[in-house]
């Protein structure tokens, strides 16, 4: 036997049910087994997938390379890459991750001790093992990261659509409440948003209240002179309101000029300044009358 | 050669582009904007741009001009209708307008228009 996969495929192909209950045992016994996050059932129908796809591929004698693309891989990248995605989804750590891989290696050097004569063979046998699995525990792990990623990436993504509502207050008026950091990506979804909404509504007059937003430096302020410019352009006014004492201070220390734009302290005054500008008028009732 | 349909409205001029704007197309309407206003001694220009989808700094500029122009000619310009897209290209490419008026559609500029025109008087 010149080639050392074919004793790994050898020794597994020896007694694979045997082999998959004492892996299992393995993976069970680690200490770093999620059983609240998947079952025994579960765990044991993709352990025996991911057996059955590593011995076709071993059948075909091609070496696995680091991120290797030959075909007769593809079943076991498939099941790792299922796996990976499947409990970077459900919040499995990286150990807990890798474990399913690295488990792996105590049952199969059992098997290889068994199915070699020991010496020189199994030492051999043993140096192929260790280097075949630690790739498929490094490809896991990349896949891993990578599942991960893209669900940060369409969070993010989610947060930048949820954050921009554009409320209508009264007719001709239109309210955004900003909550926070605003950046120039988020700057430009907003000034679409609310441009959009302007003309959907006819407003007149836009309200942007920047309560939520945490800090307001050169760039935040550049950001929102750029969004009342486009809206002014369009025929609408815009009032800034909810500017917190501390954002009065930063804002006049920075030398920032809003002096272009109507602000006020709070949305309640924005509110009434735009009711003025559309010709409405909110009074109190006479004491004693109900509605 | 091609033009743009100029309109009088009392003593108000009508303006609505409904063509791609190119760089002659824009100061044939200068020309002739300024010489109707002139000639019909117009107090106010509506230009309607709602069908304009593109604006460059080139148009945005010309754009400028004609309300600086009719100002001279003590008109008031008021722009409408302007696509939330064309707002934004215009606010990244830095331009600004000093002596316009924006609103949302033509019958809300022509209220404001006649607002700002029978206000100083009444």
């Amino acid at each position: 036997m010149t080639n050392p996969d074919q004793r790994i495929l050898h020794s597994l192909e020896r007694d694979p049910s045997r082999f998959l209950d004492v892996w299992l045992g393995e993976q069970a016994a680690s200490g770093t087994m999620r059983r609240d996050l998947i079952s025994e059932a579960e765990l044991r129908t993709q352990s025996q997938a991911f057996l059955s796809a590593l011995i076709a591929a071993l059948r075909s004698g091609v070496p696995f390379e680091g991120g290797s693309n030959h075909p007769a891989w593809s079943g076991v990248r498939a099941q790792l890459e299922d796996l990976s995605r499947q409990r970077a989804q459900r919040g499995f750590s990286f150990s807990e991750v890798a474990t399913f891989v690295f488990s792996f290696k105590q049952p199969l050097f059992s098997a290889l001790r068994e199915s070699t004569d020991g010496g020189t063979e199994l030492a051999e046998a043993s140096w192929e093992a260790n280097v075949l699995l630690d790739r498929l525990g490094l490809y896991t792990i990349e896949v891993y990261q990578r599942s991960r990623e893209n669900i940060i990436e369409r969070q993010r993504q989610e947060m930048l659509e949820l954050s921009t509502p554009v409320v209508k207050v009264w007719d001709g008026v239109v309210a955004l409440p900003l909550i926070g950091t605003l950046d120039s990506e988020r700057t430009q979804i907003v000034m679409e948003t609310l441009l959009q909404r302007i003309v959907e509504t006819g407003s007149t007059i836009a309200i942007i209240d920047i309560t939520g937003v945490p800090t307001v430096d050169t760039l935040v302020a550049q950001h929102l002179l750029r969004t009342v410019a486009a809206a002014q352009l369009m025929g609408a006014d815009c009032i800034i309101s909810g500017i917190r004492p501390q954002i009065a201070q930063t804002i006049v220390h920075l030398g920032i000029d809003l002096s272009g734009v109507t602000t006020k302290a709070n949305l309640a005054d924005a509110i009434q300044i735009a009711m003025e500008r559309t010709g409405m008028r909110v009074e109190r009732q006479a004491p004693g009358r109900t509605p | 050669m091609e033009r743009i349909p100029i309109l009088k409205l009392g003593d108000l001029l009508l303006v609505t582009i409904q063509v791609d704007m190119h760089d002659r197309l824009a100061l044939t309407l200068q020309d002739d904007l300024t010489t109707a206003i002139v000639a019909h001694g117009a107090r106010g220009v509506l230009i309607d741009i709602s069908a304009l989808d593109v604006v460059d700094s080139f148009i945005g500029r010309v754009l400028g001009n004609i309300a600086s122009m009719s100002r001279l000619l003590s008109a008031e310009t008021m722009i409408v209708g302007m696509q939330p897209a064309v707002a934004i290209t215009l606010v990244e490419l830095g331009v600004t307008w000093r002596h316009v008026r924006t609103a949302l559609n033509v019958e809300q500029g022509m209220r404001r228009l006649r607002a700002s025109l029978d206000g100083p008087r009444a």
